[in-house]
């Protein structure tokens, strides 16, 4: 390959071809994978290309995308090298051929021992004390499972925490999120698990289960069918890309009015508009000013945190105008009166608390819910994500927001409503219930010195949770106990090993840590053991996106070095177990272990997912419901990209038959009814309070549109890297101006809870005393800032903290990065 | 704009200079003079193109040519230099494919905002920075035409590109 990266290899006519869901964001746009033996390329012309398309001329706009991040080498572990190319499906109903700078990257980041991901985990790895050593997965079985079981006998489960995906895509799917609840919650019945991205096992969506109304409930064609878009704390082009791009646009456009038209018949419709709550402009309200006009685009850029009381003020302000629908209310409904009570706030009170305009309110609540001109009700599709579910109480703001959404009809089966999470990673949930339902807020816990093994799988907390410092600082100081016994007897056998590390733990207040990854993290700066996982496309998973879309990604290459699929290297720790305990007689401690007999992922997928609601299955919570049997690997391979949405009606010949909307009929209460559910808005938490009022800036954080989640991939890619070498923090330039800081300038950012570090980027979108700094950036971690209030379910306040902001270096990054501004405007 | 010449005068001149000037102008060394790829070479068989005069490139204002063939159309740009990858005297010359790196849509100067935006899917590429993607759905930076400079004929010349341009197997069709 050239230096330019100005050519690349063509797949032949007879390359093999299957089907891969992105791995990355909720959307799971579908793509193509080809893959053919290293030293062969199709020709130029189309009937020499797997593509089809001439190459000896100038390809039009639009055709296709093929860049060179969607090519690479792999060798599987015959040691044959094939070219692959992963490219956008255009038959795809999701993304309709379209990539984003992520999932176009999907093929560059595939592994290959000279390739830019050469840093992946091929074998497991054991921490001598101060030195990592590459073992087979026997030695290291025997460590872990020991450990596991002197632990387990001594002491019992709740001294065994686990921090572990609960999502689809990669490091999660069906598969995956069964074989690790099965060796969690049946096998070693531990309740002290929490999820990758907060610090307790517990829902994101508490409330609007509760209402009876579960959080993915329309499909992304109901964007392209709403008259309103009313979009809360998403920023949807750098999130959500192709779900934006290919659905809400074009109604933006008023490409979908034929649609609208077909669909609605006399009812009035028009190209629809959006509302947008969020403190910050985004580069999304920019897009859409763009696309709408900006007569089209109402930005209600309320105070932080302060939605709760949004909602309770138009609600009010609705209730009042008479724009519900009594009728649906009356038959469908229960609560409304409590709610209208509750939740009563005039908009008086609701611009005062907000710091939005009565007249600014007034038109939000006639653009989304006054009737339209015909008599016809609106169709208002609310989207929502990290804005109010890492919220000011997140489980008051979904109450809110559901009794606005439920009073004006605009969930419950009505094409182009729904009121929905946009989504971080897709979905991919079955797994036994939690041993005992609570909700223990596990970082406290390690914090204050308890457990004595902690598995993060498939998890970084040191970039990604909240009260960072003072956990990592935690984590480090009881895993340096632990090395120190490990140094000690270094040599040794096994149980000497796991003898020494039982007694770090027990008696001297150590931690041993366990990281099961793909790579190696900064986590494992306090882990002990690693153990390498493997992602989709070196395995075959199964994940559903947001409209619950369910398709199998096919396995196409070979893990990296002896590395596993995740619910096999869980069967693999439960089978040690088993083996264990069955060697000393002990026949009760074995049958917990057992069922793990799995030889690949299938095995496992065909154990969990398909067996819901079967004769002889346990009690089971999956995404698929009772139909999940339905799905086999051959029907799923059929569905190809588009799948099939969740729940699975029925099985038509060998085609898949989904459900597009949810509640047409009843919701997801034991009464079928949608429950209303008071919210009185109730101030900020203590701990938040604390934080607003001594420091000046308000650090705001969330994703950015280039990278993927805590940047495990992108961190070897130059073309990543040279854009986003640290996190970028977005100031507005007077506030800069005062402090003295520049573009590219490091800055130190610090509160209560403890400092981090970040890379100034000055944007005139962004208000005074306001702040944006990148989330789970292994150079910056913002967590270090954030606060440990949590709601009542104990899901974390990251969106709300306060700091200051000081200058503390220049470095080179004003002459390698752009800092242009992010908001396209023609 | 080159001076006051429209774009059709410019290609023309540009053109002329590069016939008449050939062997004298910087880079004509370079193995992209070859018309084929040749055992030996790690680089396509770019031909050099001769741009026109640094001098009368006026800052801010883009000026399009087509390289390395007619059906790739590209910008040359003087900027508030110097800045990486810039010629001339100054440092501050650089030019870009005008076909967004993501689906080939024409990306347009935005004098304001110095940078090129695509309008199919709102990537933003800073030209002061190689061609960066500022916020965008593209995997790559948009394609950079590399540039020598000719200080004693001020002469800028298109030698080769850095990056696939869109709807390519590769740069040389």
């Amino acid at each position: 390959m050239s230096i330019r990266k100005d050519r690349i290899a063509l797949p032949p006519v007879n390359a093999q071809k299957s089907n891969l869901t992105c791995h990355f964001c909720i959307v799971g746009c579908g793509y193509h994978v080809y893959k053919w033996p290293e030293n062969q390329e199709g020709g130029r012309a189309p009937h020499q290309n797997a593509l089809g398309l001439d190459f000896r001329k100038q390809v039009p706009p639009l055709s296709l995308i093929m860049t060179p991040a969607m090519t690479n080498v792999v060798t599987d572990r015959d040691g044959q090298s094939y070219n692959v190319m992963i490219v956008p499906d255009k038959t795809c109903s999701v993304n309709q051929g379209l990539s984003s700078a992520r999932g176009g990257r999907m093929a560059e980041y595939l592994y290959n021992d000279a390739g830019l991901t050469k840093g992946r985990l091929a074998s497991p790895y054991i921490n001598t004390g101060d030195k990592w050593i590459g073992v087979g997965w026997d030695e290291a079985l025997a460590l872990y499972a020991g450990v596991t079981k002197k632990i387990l006998d001594s002491k019992g489960p709740r001294e065994i925490a686990f921090d572990c995906f609960d999502h689809g895509g990669a490091g999660g799917g069906f598969e995956n999120t069964w074989g690790t609840g099965k060796l969690m919650f049946t096998a070693l019945q531990t309740p002290v698990v929490r999820i990758h991205n907060r610090p307790a096992y517990n829902s994101e969506c508490h409330a609007t289960r509760e209402m009876g109304i579960m959080e993915l409930n329309n499909s992304y064609e109901d964007a392209e069918l709403a008259d309103m878009i009313m979009a809360i704390g998403t920023n949807a082009y750098e999130t959500q890309t192709n779900y934006f791009l290919a659905h809400w646009v074009p109604n933006l456009q008023g490409g979908t009015v034929g649609k609208k038209k077909k669909w609605f018949g006399k009812e009035a419709f028009a190209p629809a508009k959006v509302i947008f709550v969020d403190p910050r402009r985004t580069p999304t309200i920019a897009v859409c000013e763009q696309v709408a006009g900006k007569d089209n685009v109402l930005h209600l850029d309320l105070l932080p945190g302060t939605d709760t009381a949004l909602f309770d003020g138009l609600f009010t302000y609705v209730v009042d105008q008479g724009w519900t629908d009594k009728d649906f209310i009356a038959k469908r409904t229960k609560g409304f009166d409590e709610a209208v009570t509750a939740n009563r706030m005039s908009l008086e009170d609701c611009a005062r608390i907000t710091g939005l305009p009565v007249e600014k309110l007034k038109l939000a609540a006639e653009w989304a819910y006054k009737p339209k001109a015909d008599g016809s009700r609106k169709r208002t599709m609310h989207a929502y994500e990290k804005g109010i579910i890492w919220g000011n109480d997140n489980y008051l703001i979904q109450s809110a927001l559901l009794d606005l959404v439920i009073a004006t009809h605009n969930v419950g089966g009505r094409r182009g409503t729904g009121c929905v999470r946009m989504g971080g990673h897709q979905e991919g949930y079955t797994r036994p219930p939690h041993p005992t339902g609570e909700k223990i807020f596990v970082d406290k816990e390690i914090i204050d010195g308890k457990c004595m093994m902690y598995t993060a799988w498939g998890a970084n907390p040191f970039q990604t949770t909240l009260n960072a410092e003072q956990h990592r600082q935690v984590m480090l100081h009881r895993s340096q106990i632990v090395k120190e016994a490990l140094g000690k007897v270094r040599g040794a056998d096994v149980a000497t090993k796991v003898d020494a590390i039982y007694d770090a733990c027990a008696n001297h207040g150590g931690l041993f840590i366990a990281s099961v990854n793909l790579y190696p993290t900064i986590l494992d700066q306090a882990a002990h053991i690693l153990l390498p996982g493997a992602h989709p496309g070196e395995m075959n998973l199964t994940s559903m996106n947001g409209e619950r879309r369910m398709r199998l990604s096919e396995r196409f290459m070979d893990p990296p070095g002896v590395a596993m699929p995740d619910c096999l290297i869980a069967a693999a720790i439960a089978n040690r177990l088993k083996a264990m305990y069955e060697a000393e007689g002990n026949a009760e401690m074995a049958k917990r272990f057992k069922g793990f007999d799995w030889k690949t992922e299938e095995d496992a997928f065909n154990d969990g997912f398909r067996m819901v609601g079967q004769p002889g299955a346990g009690p089971i919570d999956s995404q698929g419901g009772d139909t999940g049997h339905l799905a086999t690997y051959a029907l799923l391979r059929k569905a190809g990209n588009n799948g099939v949405q969740l729940p699975i009606k029925e099985v038509k010949g060998d085609t898949l038959v989904g459900t597009e909307i949810l509640y047409t009929d009843k919701f997801g209460t034991d009464d079928g009814l949608a429950h209303f559910k008071p919210a009185t808005w109730n101030g900020w938490f203590p701990a938040v309070t604390k934080e607003k009022t001594t420091y000046r800036f308000w650090i705001n954080n969330g994703r950015l549109n280039e990278t993927w989640q805590t940047m495990y991939h992108d961190q070897s890619n130059n073309v990543v890297t040279e854009r986003w070498p640290m996190a970028p923090i977005e100031l507005n330039p007077d506030d800069a101006e005062e402090l003295g800081i520049a573009n590219g300038d490091i800055v130190e950012v610090s509160n209560d809870y403890g400092a981090t570090y970040a890379m100034a980027y000055l944007e005139p979108n962004i208000k005074r005393n306001q702040a944006f700094m990148q989330f789970a950036h292994y150079n910056g971690i913002q967590g270090d800032v954030t606060t440990d209030a949590v709601d009542r379910n104990v899901v974390p306040n990251y969106k709300h903290t306060w700091a200051d902001i000081r200058k503390v270096g220049s470095g080179t990054y004003k002459t390698t990065v752009s800092f242009k501004s992010r908001r396209f405007v023609a | 704009m080159f001076g006051q010449l429209s774009r059709r005068q410019f290609l023309k001149i540009s053109g002329g200079l590069a016939a008449g000037a050939g062997t004298t102008v910087a880079g004509v060394g370079h193995a992209g003079m070859a018309q084929a790829a040749e055992v030996g070479q790690a680089t396509l068989p770019y031909k050099p193109k001769h741009l026109g005069n640094s001098k009368r490139l006026r800052l801010n204002e883009p000026v399009m040519f087509d390289y390395p063939d007619a059906s790739s159309p590209c910008a040359l740009l003087k900027v508030e230099g110097p800045v990486p990858g810039g010629v001339g005297p100054d440092r501050d010359i650089v030019a870009y494919s005008t076909l967004c790196s993501h689906q080939g849509c024409p990306v347009s100067y935005d004098k304001e905002a110095r940078t090129f935006k695509c309008p199919c899917h709102f990537s933003i590429f800073d030209p002061e920075m190689e061609g960066q993607m500022v916020c965008g759905q593209a995997t790559e930076n948009l394609p950079r035409i590399v540039l020598d400079y000719d200080e004693r004929q001020d002469m800028v010349t298109a030698v080769a590109v850095d990056g696939l341009i869109y709807g390519r197997q590769a740069n040389i069709l």
